[in-house]
C-alpha cells in the first residue's frame, strides 16, 4: 500500500515540474518593469540621492528598512537577554 | 591582566582603531552619494570596537559598556521612527526635507554630478540613526559572547 502512495505520489510530482520546466518563460522574461523605469528615471530628481539604491532602500522602501532595523533590534535584546550579567553570589 | 593580548596587537589596535572609525563613518555619512549607507558603515564601526575588545579585554571588561551601547542603540532607532513619523502629514516614510532648499535640501539635475553632500533629505539623517543603532547593536552582541567567553576562561583556570 505504502508502495502504491509512493508511485503516485511521484508520478504526480514528475508531471508537475515537467509542467513547470516546458512552461518557464523565456530567459530575461519579463525584462523591465515599469517600476524599475521610474525609480531611474525620476529617483535622482525626486529624492536628491545620487545613490539611486539607497534613495530605494530609505525612501520610497522606507518601510522594509525600518522592518530590518527592527529585526536587528530584536536580535540584540534576545543575545542580552541570553548573556546578560549573571550574579554569582546567590548560591 | 591575563586576558588582554601581547604588546604588539596592542599597539597595531592603537593605530588602526582610528582609521577603522574613520573610515566606517564616512561609509555612513555619505551613504546617500558612494555605495554603503548606515548598515554596512555601522558593521564597520563595530568591526573596529570587536578589535578593541579583543586587544584590551580585560580594561573593557572593568568599564561596562552594556548600558551605554543599549541606550544608544535604543536612541538610534528612536531616532529612525521619529523621522519617518515627521512625514506623516503626506505619509508615512514622506521625505519632507527633500528639495527644499534647507538642510540637505539642495535639488540636483538628473544624470552625472559632483554628488553635493548636502542632498537627499531625511536620507542621510536616517542613514546616521541606522548606522548608530547598528554600530552599537553589533557591539553589545560582541562585547556580551566576548565577556562570556573570557569569564569561562577565567572559571575553568
Amino acid at each position: 500500500m505504502k508502495t502504491a502512495y509512493a508511485v503516485i505520489f511521484m508520478s504526480i510530482l514528475v508531471v508537475f515540474l515537467f509542467t513547470a520546466i516546458t512552461t518557464l518563460h523565456p530567459m530575461g522574461y519579463p525584462g523591465h518593469t515599469e517600476m524599475d523605469d521610474y525609480f531611474i528615471k525620476n529617483a535622482q530628481i525626486e529624492v536628491g540621492a545620487n545613490n539611486v539604491v539607497t534613495s530605494i532602500v530609505f525612501d520610497y522602501r522606507g518601510f522594509d528598512t525600518l522592518g530590518e532595523a527592527t529585526v536587528l533590534f530584536t536580535a540584540v535584546i534576545s543575545v542580552v537577554a541570553l548573556l546578560r550579567g549573571v550574579k554569582k553570589d546567590e548560591e | 591582566m591575563k586576558s588582554d593580548m601581547s604588546t604588539i596587537v596592542k599597539t597595531v589596535t592603537d593605530f588602526l582603531f582610528g582609521f577603522i572609525i574613520i573610515f566606517g563613518i564616512y561609509i555612513i555619512i555619505h551613504g546617500h552619494l558612494t555605495p554603503g549607507g548606515g548598515f554596512q558603515g555601522g558593521a564597520v564601526v563595530a568591526s573596529g570596537f570587536a578589535l578593541l575588545f579583543v586587544a584590551f579585554a580585560r580594561t573593557f571588561l572593568d568599564k561596562k559598556p552594556q548600558q551605554l551601547y543599549g541606550l544608544f542603540e535604543s536612541v538610534g532607532l528612536l531616532i529612525f521612527i521619529s523621522l519617518a513619523f515627521l512625514g506623516i502629514y503626506r505619509t508615512f516614510f514622506y521625505n519632507f526635507l527633500a528639495n527644499s532648499g534647507g538642510l540637505f535640501g539642495m535639488k540636483i539635475t538628473q544624470g552625472i554630478n559632483p554628488g553635493y553632500f548636502n542632498t537627499a533629505g531625511v536620507v542621510p539623517l536616517m542613514n546616521m540613526a541606522v548606522g548608530f543603532e547598528v554600530a552599537c547593536g553589533l557591539s553589545l552582541i560582541v562585547y556580551l559572547l566576548y565577556r562570556g567567553v573570557i569569564e569561562e576562561g577565567e572559571d575553568g583556570e
